[in-house]
């Protein structure tokens, strides 16, 4: 069994920011590797890992997709040793100003991401959150060394180390969408001693707060019969609206809307309730915003359905997630794939 | 049937109007077209050598030709209409919604709707203009102020449950009036054009999903389909209506009573030329009134479908509509007449001597 | 190379319309390529080569369509209105001249401005042919034109309308020229509406499905007068881009990139570009994946009537792509 919390916690200090992914898959091909039957990396950087069911052959396919990529920082330009950044993915520059960051340069600095004092910024930017594009990385090294250790197009990464809080809950960052990646590994643990008739497509996903093109090209390459995207949902918090977050700690979600095929979220509720497997039931009146979306309109089209993990803060260095709805996503999951029979396709059809 | 000299073209009558109001009718906002679907499985049935439904809930159906070197035609109009989406349960029948589509919060006000597969009527409501102050009156409203209400009743609504506005169909004059126009007309041309499909072609006949959610269904349905071109039936907005101050309309997008709209160039597609010149050479010959779209703004089912593959030639023809995504819009008869016999037409006379031609 | 550049660049074909341009480049390359085809969209597709061990198929992309108008209306006294095909922006237009590609030229005046410091929108714009009714109106709605600025040759620089990117179709047809050995299977692709979301290479890159994908555009430079930030200049050489609006480069695509302009001794600078995106992200996307890159021609004053380039970048960049295609590619 592989020990959750410290992969998890491993995986929140490898680097991995969108299209760089290689740090971080390797941790999770190296977790992966006895617990699947065969692994490959797509040409976008998706790892593919294989559990053959034990159905005859032709045998249908469910991939589970969890991205592994994080946002970040690039470097776009040095100005006297002081670096400047543009975003990879969506920040909220308001959260930016004097965090601990590392600079992925030939080695890796440590530094701080500032916003310089106001008197040296243009007057019209003072008023509001200044602007990515004045803010500065301070590595603290002579203009000399940073020139020659450091060069545009470099990775900048949050530097906030992961710890645990009261309520068997974690914080760091990358959480989204790492927690999803150890919900599929704690998926991939229960399969060990469950039979499954059908062959699972653990994917990690690269590129999602990007582009999508890591689960694009995975679903395209793979063509399974059903797809399935875990990734992170908002965990209600102080001035966040109530029907558009989630209890921590109270299950994941299963979600509902267009990217969603009626039947397969049909699928899922019924055997969370029969399984007692507390959930909510999230509503995406258009786009999920997740890997489902590209996969739902891959080739001929992919019945989908998103898993959501609760998780409070997104998008900052400070991303909290309890515990306990990464287990019950994992089981959630483990218990789908045991429970596909031969016959299971039939069911999806559009009950009109 | 009117002749011509050498083909005969459908007619709309009392069938297909009575066949419009029933799809009008119906409720199918993106992501959900059940009801349209099974209307237009019901209808095609008799008429397909083969039907599918695909994993996103396009209807694909398939009309084998005779004859050697057949083009694979696909014509495509979309099942959804916009439409919103209860999202929360606030109590006392009171629910909170989304808009599903391109609906302008100003349209919502005042409005009747109806919720879920039963139809369970709901309004729309605003506070009493007794109890608003001036400043109050000069805002927009906001989407998130309002809710929809069913009454005070135990609700059978879910979370999760679509809802549309309540317009019942109906007839003004040389007028047709009705929620969801865009795209129940189109689909009520591609039955039509199913039922008389030529025998030179293989036609491919898509009722799609999810157009005014980012033309989804279209997407998968084009893949699928593989034709060697395709066309789009729509309807396209008329904003052929006074200008303030009486000066020449110069954005009217599209007029009533013109004829059916071909589009040159929106923001999905630029459409193939190659088509653009056979349907006007096709309605010159024909002698059917047609105009030209103006270029601009705005996306067909066309977007998804030029793109996919290694690129699939693609045309949108629609029927001028006023009010499109408003509880009611407004088309001619004629142009919806005149639509359906130029489609028909166009794909009469089509040869794959045309995809030689220079693009 | 400056002759083909203005050859290229006099050609009106805005996106969607590529026929004339098309047209010219493929009298160019026929001497060089082994097949030639045109998709469905109207990509043109050259193919040179075999693939030989150590080969790849490698798709390169440069776009030939350029940004232009569309008439909407004329109206009764004969002035065309007009919206735009692909990133056109107003204060551009002012003055300008357009060509229909039926031959027709005009002017684009502006309706009365309250305010001469704020730039018209183009409700307030419309082109005027020289005519002042809607009889027998030379124009008709749905017809397209370019802008009208003839080429310039300033020595060390070049200037002129749609630089973007008939540049590129000038770095990729004299690499065709250049090529006399290659382990792979080389697609040139000519590509179509790229400045209306790079439309034509999805279609292509899903048509060619090559291994190794490379685009060649434009990007912009921050060497200007109060420019916006950005460490690309004009004659420091070809741009290598990390990332844009639209793709991450494949960072091994990026480095193969970087080391072969260093074995060479070729100047080369990294590109961060903030908004917009090239054929390379249709590339990256398509059926599987593809590692896919872009080499970019820095350019100034884009989706301008005058945009400007540097002679010796440009020779560079044909420098680099001959370099780059003529050895076995090993991603690391």
């Amino acid at each position: 069994m592989t020990d959750i919390p410290a992969f998890l916690k491993r995986m929140l200090s490898a680097p991995g920011l969108s299209g760089h992914e290689a740090p971080i898959r390797a941790l999770i091909e190296e977790t992966w590797q006895p617990l699947v039957h065969e692994l490959n990396v797509s040409r976008m950087g998706s790892l593919h890992g294989l559990r053959c069911g034990s159905g005859p052959t032709p045998r249908p396919s469910i991939l589970v997709a969890a991205h592994m990529d994080a946002i970040g920082l690039m470097v776009n330009g040095n100005m006297d040793g002081f670096l400047r950044v543009t975003s990879i993915g969506g920040l909220d520059p308001r959260v930016l100003p004097h965090q601990p960051v590392t600079v992925h340069g030939r080695r890796d600095l440590p530094g701080v991401l500032v916003s310089p004092p106001e008197r040296l910024l243009p007057a019209n930017v003072t008023e509001g959150a200044v602007p990515i594009e004045y803010l500065l990385v301070d590595t603290g090294l002579t203009p000399e060394e940073v020139r020659r250790l450091v060069r545009v197009g470099d990775l900048v990464s949050y530097a906030q180390p992961p710890f645990e809080t009261a309520g068997d809950t974690l914080v760091g960052h990358s959480l989204d969408n790492r927690a999803s990646v150890a919900a599929l590994t704690v998926c991939l643990d229960e399969l060990q001693k469950r039979p499954h008739t059908w062959d699972l497509w653990a994917v990690a996903s690269t590129q999602e707060e990007v582009s999508l093109g890591g689960s694009t090209t995975s679903a395209f390459s793979l063509r399974p019969s059903l797809a399935v995207a875990v990734d992170v949902t908002f965990a209600s918090s102080p001035g966040c609206p109530s029907h558009k977050t989630f209890p921590l700690g109270k299950g994941p979600t299963i979600t509902w809307g267009p990217n969603i095929h009626p039947a397969l979220f049909d699928a899922f509720r019924d055997l969370a309730e029969r399984h007692e497997i507390p959930f909510n039931v999230e509503v995406t009146p258009r786009h999920s915003g997740t890997d489902a979306y590209a996969m739902q309109v891959v080739a001929e089209g992919i019945p989908c359905i998103v898993i959501g993990i609760p998780l409070r803060y997104m998008h900052t260095p400070v991303e909290m997630v309890a515990l306990k709805d990464i287990t019950r996503a994992g089981r959630l999951l483990a218990e789908f794939i045991a429970a596909l029979d031969e016959k299971f396709m039939d069911t999806m059809v559009w009950k009109d | 049937m009117k002749k011509t000299n050498e083909f005969s073209l459908p007619r709309i009558g009392a069938t297909q109007i009575k066949l419009l109001e029933k799809l009008s009718n119906a409720c199918a906002v993106a992501g959900d077209e059940g009801e349209v679907r099974k209307i237009v499985l019901e209808q095609i049935g008799p008429h397909a050598d083969e039907v599918n439904v695909d994993a996103l809930g396009n209807v694909l159906a398939y009309h084998r030709g005779t004859g050697e070197k057949r083009l694979r035609v696909m014509v495509a109009a979309h099942m959804d209409e916009v439409g919103f989406m209860i999202t929360a349960d606030d109590g006392d029948g009171f629910y909170r919604f989304d808009v599903v589509g391109g609906v302008d919060a100003y349209k919502l006000v005042g409005k009747a709707v109806l919720i879920g597969k039963e139809h369970i009527p709901g309004v729309i409501g605003i506070k009493p203009v007794h109890l608003t102050n001036a400043e109050e009156r000069k805002r927009p409203v906001e989407l998130e102020a309002l809710r929809i209400d069913i009454g005070p009743a135990a609700g059978k609504v879910k979370v999760g449950d679509r809802a549309t506005f309540a317009t019942r169909f109906t007839q003004l004059g040389p007028s047709l009036c009705g929620k969801a126009l865009d795209d129940r007309l189109g689909v009520a041309t591609l039955i039509e054009l199913l039922k008389n499909a030529p025998p030179h072609i293989d036609l491919l006949a898509a009722f799609t999903v999810q157009e005014e959610n980012g033309l989804r269904g279209a997407r998968v349905a084009s893949f699928a389909l593989m034709p060697d071109l395709a066309f789009v039936l729509d309807a396209t907005p008329a904003h052929d209506l006074p200008t303030w101050d009486g000066s020449e309309n110069a954005r009217y997008n599209s007029r009533l009573g013109m004829g059916p709209a071909i589009y040159v160039a929106d923001t999905s597609a630029l459409h193939d030329p190659r088509l653009v010149r056979h349907l006007m050479v096709t309605a010159d010959t024909f002698g059917i009134p047609y105009q030209i779209r103006q270029p601009g703004g705005g996306g067909t089912d066309a977007g998804a479908i030029h793109k996919q593959r290694a690129g699939i030639p693609s045309v949108s023809i629609s029927v001028p509509t006023r009010y499109l995504h408003s509880p009611a819009s407004i088309a001619r008869l004629a142009d919806w007449q005149n639509d359906l016999a130029l489609v028909q037409a166009a794909l009469l006379r089509l040869t794959p001597d045309l995809l030689k031609e220079t693009r | 190379m400056k002759a083909l550049t203005q050859k290229l660049v006099e050609t009106f074909s805005p996106s969607g319309y590529e026929a004339q341009i098309r047209a010219v480049v493929r009298a160019e390359i026929e001497p060089f390529a082994d097949e030639i085809q045109v998709d469905a969209l109207g990509n043109l597709i050259a193919r040179k080569g075999q693939l030989k061990p150590g080969g790849s198929r490698i798709m390169l992309s440069a776009h030939i369509d350029e940004i232009g108008v569309i008439a909407t209306h004329i109206d009764e006294n004969g002035f065309v209105r007009f919206t735009t095909i692909g990133g056109v922006r107003p204060h551009t237009c002012l003055g300008g001249r357009v060509r229909f590609i039926n031959g027709v030229q005009g002017v684009i005046g502006a309706e009365r401005l309250d305010d001469l410091y704020k730039v018209p929108t183009f409700e307030q714009l419309y082109i005027d042919v020289g005519r002042d009714s809607r009889d027998g109106h030379p124009v008709r709605v749905g017809d397209v034109a370019g802008f009208d600025r003839p080429f310039a040759d300033l020595g060390k620089r070049m200037v002129a309308k749609s630089m973007d990117d008939r540049i590129g179709a000038v770095v990729l047809i004299e690499a065709m020229r250049q090529i006399k050995d290659t382990p792979h299977e080389l697609f040139f692709v000519f590509s179509v509406q790229e400045e209306v979301g790079v439309r034509g290479a999805t279609t292509a890159a899903f048509g060619v499905d090559p291994d190794l994908g490379l685009a060649v555009d434009v990007t912009g430079t921050g060497d200007t007068p109060k420019a916006r930030k950005m460490e690309v200049s004009l004659g420091n050489g070809p741009a290598i881009k990390v990332r844009d609006g639209g793709m991450l480069a494949d960072p091994r695509v990026v480095d193969w990139m970087v080391q072969t302009a260093e074995k060479q001794h070729l100047p080369y600078q990294l590109e961060i570009l903030e908004g917009g995106s090239t054929d390379a992200r249709a590339i990256q996307l398509t059926r599987a994946g593809v590692p896919a890159g872009c080499l970019s021609i820095p350019c100034r004053y884009i989706h301008s009537p005058s945009e400007m380039v540097d002679t010796q970048d440009v020779e560079n960049s044909i420098r680099l792509m001959v370099a780059l295609l003529s050895q076995p590619v090993e991603l690391k």
